[in-house]
């Protein structure tokens, strides 16, 4: 049979169905928007009822939307929710979250150390490494910046 | 071109089978059909792994109980699966005293299998063989794409990994209650497609499927109307029409009776398995489910039947290499005279 | 009325971000990991050239519980360490401030670990 493979790939995409845009990103925003909406009652929660401090309340908003995104993690729901919200629950806090607790839980069959421990930031792993490293380079350029 | 197809001087017959899979694959529209589930896929195992090398034994195990044949009546058992150096076939048929052969042709396993364990009869000595294959969703999952509780959206074209397992046995003398002959066989030669997207695996197998058609009809003279079926693997839904494609391409035009292993096992406006199943226990289920039933009772008569295979592992796909196809194709013909079935 | 108003701008901010990612998903094939990673990155940059103070301080949470807030507390942090420790700063500012979403993914997915197993799909 006659195959050019670099002219196929190019077919390949155009015939591959496509992901239905319009859907997808209303679901994004009606979940991640609830999310985020949900993260600001918690905060006047915080803020006003519990009387905690602008830094205490933001961190507590985000120790909640954690342990509640791990918990489903957990039970086995959280993929289930994230199959038709997508970005909504991939880019709050929450997709953090469970982007550790899944392989966490996932390498127990591998033991403690070297499965759930080795492997417990094989997903989140970038998000660390790189926010930390651009952190660095802008602290960098704010210290030279200041002496200057 | 020389000759690819091979005429065995010894036509094996499938001599049983059986079947095992997990919840999705029973809520199918072959759920019907397989002798063992369990709906927890699990299988009584703590992990995916062993879970998955459980079905091989018990696919085996009653396989073997269906015909009447014990382990020691093996003289070959030729098996495959997806998880890393082929631990589920190693782990699960480890309990059987017989010559073992570990496979990988990806979800072209149990054609390959088919093929070796063919060629393998031919010898004088070698009078029963046993193919088996399975694959797992959650051990796949976790071997290349995400944890199982990750949270991610597949695309359209992606395919979902089948949880199950089928052992077939075949012998080199004709026996009573046989399903099928292996009348032919065509093995499959690799073909780089050029796609490097994982999720699009039915694109990657589809000119290597088309290849392996095409090179039995041209060099066979027949046409896709001489059987019953010809069916694929686990392309899919977008495996199955670009496939279609290169046939029409190619001068084999309106093909109406090509089935896909893949666009059968589940039913795919409920579950929700986008382009449709794959894996060693994608074909490695359904042909036992399906056709070999068909075949042996008369309904069809003559059917084509390749598996096909995505060649990759989770490295090669990160390091940006694109993804080889395989298809091996085996000539199945009733045992019996009967009444063919019309398709229509 | 004022605790409405507040709610609807971090659902418009929150939800948009999340669009930006859909897209990106959809329409460029890059992995969720990849969007978490971009995500962070330009959280930490906007913060540092100060634009994303002023998103934070008309969305609050719509802001900073999409990972670009996170990022963003990463530069507050290394500016405030820098500020006060001079040059180390710049090791110790990165980690403090992430310190504590950090510590709790890890504390709670130890626990999750420890309690439930992955369960078939």
């Amino acid at each position: 049979m006659k195959f050019e493979k670099n002219n196929y790939k190019r077919y390949a995409k155009q015939h591959a169905r496509r992901s239905p845009l319009g859907k997808n990103c209303l679901a994004a925003f009606l979940s991640g928007g609830g999310v985020c909406a949900a993260g600001e009652l918690l905060y006047h929660l915080f803020s006003g009822v519990f009387r905690l401090s602008e830094k205490e309340s933001g961190l507590c908003v985000s120790l909640v939307l954690i342990f509640i995104a791990t918990l489903l993690t957990g039970i086995g729901v959280f993929d289930r929710i994230a199959k038709h919200t997508g970005a909504g629950t991939l880019v709050p806090i929450t997709g953090f979250a469970n982007a550790v607790a899944s392989p966490a839980i996932d390498a127990k069959s591998e033991g403690y150390v070297l499965g759930v421990g080795a492997k417990a930031f094989t997903v989140a792993g970038p998000v660390l490494l790189y926010g930390t490293a651009a952190g660095a380079v802008w602290g960098l350029i704010f210290w030279l910046t200041k002496r200057g | 071109m020389k000759n690819r197809i091979l005429i065995p001087e010894i036509q094996p017959a499938i001599l049983g089978f059986a079947t095992v899979g997990g919840r999705r694959e029973k809520e199918g529209p072959l759920g019907e059909a397989f002798d063992l589930i369990d709906a927890s896929d699990r299988f009584c195992k703590k992990t995916w792994e062993t879970a998955e090398a459980e079905m091989q034994r018990l696919s085996l195990c009653k396989a073997l109980e269906k015909t009447g044949k014990k382990a020691t009546d093996l003289d070959a058992v030729f098996a495959g699966d997806l998880i890393n150096q082929c631990a589920a076939s190693i782990f699960g048929l480890v309990s059987f005293p017989a010559p073992f052969f570990g496979i990988f042709g990806a979800c072209s396993t149990l054609t390959e299998g088919l093929a070796l364990a063919s060629l393998a009869l031919q010898s004088p000595g070698f009078s029963l063989a046993a193919v088996v294959t399975s694959s797992h969703n959650c051990a796949a999952e976790r071997q290349f794409r995400s944890p199982v509780e990750y949270g991610g959206q597949r695309s359209p074209t992606s395919q979902w990994t089948v949880t199950g397992a089928g052992a077939y046995l075949l012998s080199a003398r004709p026996e009573k209650g046989a399903f099928a002959r292996i009348t032919a066989l065509l093995p499959g030669i690799a073909l780089d497609s050029g796609i490097t997207d994982a999720s699009n695996m039915g694109a990657a197998m589809a000119p290597a499927a088309a290849d392996t058609f095409l090179a039995y009809f041209a060099e066979s003279g027949e046409r896709p109307e001489d059987y019953n079926r010809i069916v694929t693997g686990d392309l899919g839904e977008e495996g199955s029409s670009l496939f279609l494609e290169f046939l029409e391409k190619n001068g084999v035009k309106n093909v109406r009776n090509h089935e896909d292993c893949g666009a059968l096992i589940y039913d795919r406006t409920r579950a929700d398995v986008h382009s449709g199943g794959s894996g060693c226990g994608c074909a490695g289920t359904t042909l036992g489910n399906r056709y070999l039933p068909l075949l042996q009772s008369g309904k069809m008569r003559r059917i084509l039947f390749a598996a096909t295979g995505a060649l990759m592992n989770a490295a090669s796909v990160q390091q940006g290499l694109s993804i080889p196809g395989i298809a091996h194709l085996v000539r199945l013909e009733s045992p019996a005279a009967g009444k063919e079935e019309v398709w229509s | 009325m004022e605790l409405t108003l507040s709610l609807c701008k971090a659902f418009l901010v929150g939800g948009l971000l999340c669009v930006i990612a859909q897209i990106l998903i959809d329409e460029t094939a890059m992995t969720p990991a990849r969007i978490l990673t971009l995500y962070v990155t330009a959280g930490v940059v906007l913060g540092a050239a100060g634009v994303y103070e002023k998103l934070v301080d008309f969305a609050g949470r719509g802001a900073t519980v999409p990972l670009t807030g996170f990022g963003f507390a990463i530069a507050e942090g290394v500016k405030e360490a820098v500020t006060e420790q001079g040059f180390l700063g710049i090791f110790t500012g990165p980690l403090t401030a992430a310190a504590g979403g950090t510590c709790a993914a890890m504390l709670f997915s130890l626990a999750a670990a420890l309690c439930f197993s992955s369960k078939p799909k």
